[in-house]
């Protein structure tokens, strides 16, 4: 029996990295000894992609439900929770059970999963870690353009770019196969560290912490100073330039120099830069994680649209989307105010065609919900319930002592995880996931490119896939169709829900891309070939067919360093960590926590290079060694965010559009830590 | 609440636009005609480099009342009316005026001299030197060698006119330069097309027929087609005095912005802080704030912004701040390319600065002095700055340490390449697939060919071979 069964395994499959939303393609071996082995298709891989195969067989891999943190079977472990979930809905109203998904879900997961909320919780109730990743692009994008698609041309295109900017992107830690499409630009950084994207920028814009925005603005100013503008495209393609020229206008170089700390010659230089040839824009988490991130995408978006990009051949503007499926688990309804085909849920028409493909009444759709870090506020008080799904709040959220806080409170919390994450330590029950090279489904890359996930191999005996969790515990709470746990039925579910949206799937099939097709949504049908670039016939997809100039002003942090709490913290990625390291950090990937910071300011707070340091905010402290950087600013302190700690100090001030948390900055001090005997 | 502002410069516009977007009611009483414009750009225009549409302010939400053409006359402190207009608070954004010397023969309505402060000065200087029916005039004479006074200069120059400054005291922006910056700065303006004269007593303006003369008391002169005056301003506060506000240099406020009177606020350069009128945007901006907040129910307080000086323009580059008198002077002077710095630093913190030429440290200068930081222990780097943009140069094979990061995306050693060239690894791809190196973003493809060639040149095999063993 056995061996039939090995005989009919696939040896080899060609799938993409599990990590990144580059999803580098991949050849997963399965050989004679039952490893797995990697081997790039076509582009590269990095360290985190060679490495992916060591978690299937961890040993620390959950293969069987935990209740309580002790194994149990999947009858009673699902019938505990839907049971659960019965009795606090009937105590409290549908709304005390939340789901909070994540930004890594296959687009079938993602669907599903927003499905499940509204038709078998009928709770309002959930939001996702993409949340703290790509809200502000996407609605500065929105806003524009009418559309959010992170890149709206292809990453090859940039092969024919002559000048890149990257406001707050440091592809060479966060996906750095990525850069083998920026070598021989002209490259400009904007960051505040010296970033190993930033050594090899062209022009290095060290911008102080939460400043971009008036970055863009003065780019602007000055681009307008010498002519750069291309009025025709102005004129013809967008609306609102004056409003927001004369916003502009209040940018002058001596004010964002000061604002900034760039130096008004290297304003010039910027705006020299992308005067002409083949021009892209792409801004990241460090321009967008603010309290103010939307708006500061909407500078560098009015900084390109006034340069005449988007649209353009080998030009534009784009945000390098983090997360695995950022794009298309931001599409398909997992999202507090969002129904599939990037549709709104307050949107009667969209309520209409999701509720008929879901066979429900349209009036029993809830509406919009809170936002994640507003979510997980409600936990213990209006939410009782909290069912995860491919996330590590108690670790990747903002201000995590008190997360922590509020998941103890629970009444019940559910984590489906192949690893025992931080979160899933404060769960009731946990439920077995299967990885990525254990299932099948489909991923839309920061391309907007629908891709294929492939399974090697069978997951573990006693793991189960997330689709069959949702439809196991839909079962149980008396929806007996609709939660098909099979992927390809899903996704024909969702190539309808989506069709006529934004991000219209709906002639993209298994079939089309098992047969090689490179399909970017839109691609309303099945003889369409997909849109790999977006805006080329010069309407944008508002109303009017404009871009629409949005005027945005500068403000400083939200929380701006002061006597007691003296430095700016900023945080992000290093490139041997994914996220919140739950998987990284188990595998033999090197890396560990530290504080970068500069030699002038250790020596000021007596700390040594190596020495431990304790970083206090008002919200929380962790202790990280000292690494010394005279790159740094001395004004700021970093920390990446892979390991337990940098969020517990990290800002949950939000924007009021995105409700993006002020992961990028925020106020602290610093002393060394001494340990207590 | 019913709030009016007298005056719709950059201060009082900026007020209105915030109080407006927080749906206060707000009336604005202006004196000039104009829609709000950006004051600090009037050089641009001058130059060429702006035109006036690129100097507009954003107009503020459609239910706040623009008076302009209605400058404000009474003030009635009992009946809280202004113009015969009721207020539950009234700003005084009135801001200054051009001031001139006392010098025989100048005066305010000369069709030769014009002062430097105004959209419509800047108009009537542009129509003096190139306007319809005017004879196009190619000499220029800028009296005051202050900052107003060069950005003048600067920007007629850049229109092809001969300019002449002309400055009573020994040398340029002496406010703000020392004198070694004062006389490079001259220096690098001739160079631009703008003759600097200093120590200069002018003792008379005389018109001539053919433009305007400026007679020394040397004994000598300097003639123009037309010339600018950019003596200084005087804030405006006749107001203020007439309705019994206390008054110095400029009308003087407390932390909230506010006068004597608690229903009546000053910001902005008619406006007096701490016994000073500084007379820039930067603290005018944050008056307007701290008031839109005192208005608004969330209250602020202003607590005075360090002065910088700055003066950015087609082949200048300037900024000066503080004090340049002080024990620890760190400085650095270029003349042969007109770059100058000097820092002057008390107790580990900047005290003044002034930076001239091409500085990479400018922004970096400004913040420290603005935030009152600590300067780095290593001084040189505010003078030189860091050269970002540049890796550093890449050590050659042979000299790279064993430990040395080859390929960062996949952490490959130089160490692990050579001992997998010794494992039999003997081209650059057979070294990727052995160690990673280069799978990634490919950057360093050219490192590990370097190093194949290397070890192939150097022939190390037999000691490489104990290295793998």
């Amino acid at each position: 029996m056995h061996m039939d069964a090995d005989e009919r395994t696939v040896r080899a499959v060609d799938t993409h990295c599990p990590y990144c939303a580059l999803q580098c393609g991949m050849t997963l071996t399965r050989e004679r000894d039952d490893t797995v082995t990697v081997a790039p298709r076509g582009g590269g891989l990095c360290q985190k992609g060679w490495t992916s195969p060591e978690l299937l067989a961890h040993p620390d891999r959950i293969t069987t439900p935990l209740v309580g943190g002790r194994p149990t079977g999947w009858t009673a472990a699902l019938d505990l929770v839907a049971g659960r979930i019965r009795a606090l809905q009937a105590e409290y109203g549908p709304g005390a059970v939340a789901v909070f998904g994540g930004g890594g879900l296959t687009n079938e997961k993602a669907y599903l999963l927003g499905k499940f909320a509204r038709v078998a919780l009928r709770t309002p109730n959930i939001d996702y870690n993409g949340r703290f990743c790509m809200s502000s692009a996407a609605a500065a994008g929105l806003r524009a353009f009418g559309v959010d698609r992170g890149m709206p041309f292809p990453a090859s295109d940039l092969a024919e770019a002559d000048t890149v900017l990257l406001a707050g992107a440091n592809p060479a830690e966060t996906m750095p196969p990525f850069m083998r499409h920026l070598a021989g630009k002209r490259l400009i950084v904007v960051d505040p560290r010296a970033t190993a994207t930033a050594r090899q920028a062209h022009l290095h814009l060290r911008t102080a912490p939460g400043t971009d925005l008036a970055l863009a603005n003065g780019i602007l100013h000055i681009a307008a100073e010498r002519g750069h503008l291309d009025r025709a495209y102005i004129d013809g393609r967008t609306t609102g330039f004056a409003e927001l020229a004369a916003t502009v206008a209040g940018y002058w170089p001596a004010r964002v120099e000061r604002i900034t700390g760039v130096a008004a010659a290297d304003l010039y230089r910027a705006a020299d830069l992308l005067a002409g040839g083949r021009r892209v824009i792409l801004t990241a988490r460090g321009a967008e994680q603010h309290a103010k991130g939307v708006d500061t995408v909407s500078a560098w978006i009015n900084l390109a649209l006034a340069l005449g990009l988007p649209g353009r051949e080998s030009s534009g503007f784009g945000t390098l989307t983090g997360q695995g499926n950022g794009q298309g688990g931001r599409e398909h309804g997992q999202k507090a105010d969002q129904l599939p085909g990037y549709r709104r849920i307050d949107d009667p028409v969209a309520r209409e065609h999701v509720a008929g493909v879901w066979g429900v009444d349209p009036a029993t759709l809830p509406g919009p919900g809170p936002s994640a870090v507003e979510l997980l506020g409600m936990l213990g008080d209006e939410i009782k319930a909290l069912l995860v799904f491919g996330s590590n709040p108690a670790v990747s959220a903002p201000r995590s002592l008190g997360v922590h806080e509020r998941l103890s409170a629970l009444d019940l919390l559910v984590v489906c995880d192949f690893l025992p994450s931080e979160t899933a330590r404060f769960a009731d029950v946990v439920l077995p996931v299967t990885q990525w090279a254990e299932e099948e489904g489909t991923m839309t890359d920061l391309e907007g490119k629908v891709i294929r996930r492939r399974a090697l191999r069978p997951p573990p005996v006693g793991v189960r896939s997330d689709l069959e969790v949702l439809s196991g515990l839909a079962t149980r709470l008396g929806l007996t169709e609709g939660f098909d746990p099979l992927p390809g039925r899903v996704f024909e579910e969702l190539r309808r829900a989506s069709r006529g949206g934004t991000a219209d799937y709906h002639g993209i099939t298994y079939e089309r891309l098992d047969a090689g097709r490179r399909l970017h949504w839109p691609c309303p049908d099945t003889d369409h070939d997909g849109t790999p670039r977006l805006f080329t016939d010069g309407r944008f997809h508002t109303p009017d067919g404009k871009a629409r100039f949005i005027p945005v002003e500068h403000h400083g942090p939200a929380e701006p360093r002061d006597g007691e709490y003296p430095l700016y913290l900023t945080t992000g990625r290093v490139l041997t960590q994914y996220q919140s390291g739950a998987q990284t950090r188990r595998s033999s990937l090197p890396g560990e926590p530290f504080l970068q910071l500069h030699p002038d300011t250790a020596a000021r707070h007596g700390i040594t290079d190596g020495a431990p340091v304790l970083v206090t905010s008002r919200r929380g402290q962790f202790t990280a060694p000292a690494r010394l950087d005279d790159t740094m600013r001395a004004d700021t302190v970093f920390a990446p965010f892979h390991w337990p700690g940098a969020n517990n100090a990290v800002n949950d001030a939000l924007d009021p559009i995105s409700r993006m948390p002020e992961f990028k900055v925020c106020a602290v001090r610093i002393r060394p830590h001494e340990e207590t005997p | 609440m019913k709030v009016v502002i007298a005056g719709y410069g950059m201060a009082g516009a900026r007020l209105a636009r915030e109080l407006g977007r927080h749906g206060v009611q707000v009336t604005v009483l202006g004196a000039e005609t104009e829609p709000a414009y950006n004051r600090v750009l009037l050089p641009g225009l001058l130059a060429g480099t702006h035109a006036e549409e690129d100097l507009r302010l954003p107009a503020p939400p459609a239910h706040v009342e623009l008076r302009l053409g209605e400058p404000v006359t009474t003030i009635d402190r009992e009946a809280k009316r202004v113009n015969g207009i009721a207020y539950d608070a009234l700003v005084l954004a009135t801001g200054a005026e051009a001031a001139l010397p006392p010098i025989p023969g100048l005066d305010r309505h000369s069709p030769r001299a014009t002062v430097f402060r105004s959209l419509a000065d800047c108009r009537a200087i542009l129509d003096a030197t190139d306007g319809p029916g005017v004879p196009r005039r190619r000499r220029a004479l800028v009296l005051g060698g202050g900052l107003l006074g060069l950005e003048a200069a600067r920007g007629l120059a850049g229109r092809g006119l001969d300019v002449t400054v002309v400055h009573a005291a020994g040398h340029l922006m002496e406010r703000q330069l020392d004198t070694v910056a004062g006389d490079l700065l001259a220096r690098t303006l001739s160079g631009l097309g703008v003759t600097v004269l200093t120590n200069v007593d002018v003792k008379a303006v005389e018109e001539t027929t053919e433009g305007v003369r400026l007679r020394f008391g040397d004994g000598g002169h300097a003639d123009g087609d037309l010339l600018v005056v950019s003596c200084g301003v005087r804030p405006r506060t006749a107001l203020a005095e007439a309705a019994g506000l206390a008054v110095g240099r400029g009308v003087v406020i407390d932390e909230r912005c506010a006068t004597g009177d608690p229903d009546i606020y000053a910001i902005g350069d008619c406006a007096e802080f701490e016994g000073r009128n500084l007379g820039l945007v930067a603290p005018a901006w944050e008056q307007a704030e701290v008031v839109a907040r005192n208005l608004t129910g969330t209250p602020a307080v202003y607590r005075g912004v360090r002065p910088v000086t700055r003066l950015k323009a087609g082949g200048i580059d300037l900024a000066a701040m503080g004090s340049l008198d002080g024990e620890e002077v760190v400085s650095f002077a270029d003349p042969a390319r007109g770059t100058y710095v000097r820092l002057v630093i008390d107790a580990d913190r900047l005290a003044g600065a002034v930076l001239l030429g091409d500085n990479p440290t400018t922004g970096q200068v400004t913040q420290l002095f603005d935030h009152d930081d600590p300067v780095p222990a290593d001084r040189r780097s505010l003078l030189l700055g860091r050269a970002f943009g540049e890796p550093p140069a890449a050590a050659t094979p042979a000299a790279q340490p064993d430990d040395a990061v080859v390929c960062r995306c996949n952490t490959v050693h130089k160490g692990t390449l050579v001992r997998a060239y010794a494992k039999g690894s003997r081209t650059p791809a057979e070294l990727s697939r052995a160690t990673l190196a280069a799978t990634g973003c490919g950057g360093c493809a050219g490192d590990v060919a370097a190093i194949c060639g290397w070890l192939r040149e150097t022939a190390k095999a037999p000691e490489l071979t104990e290295v793998a063993a």
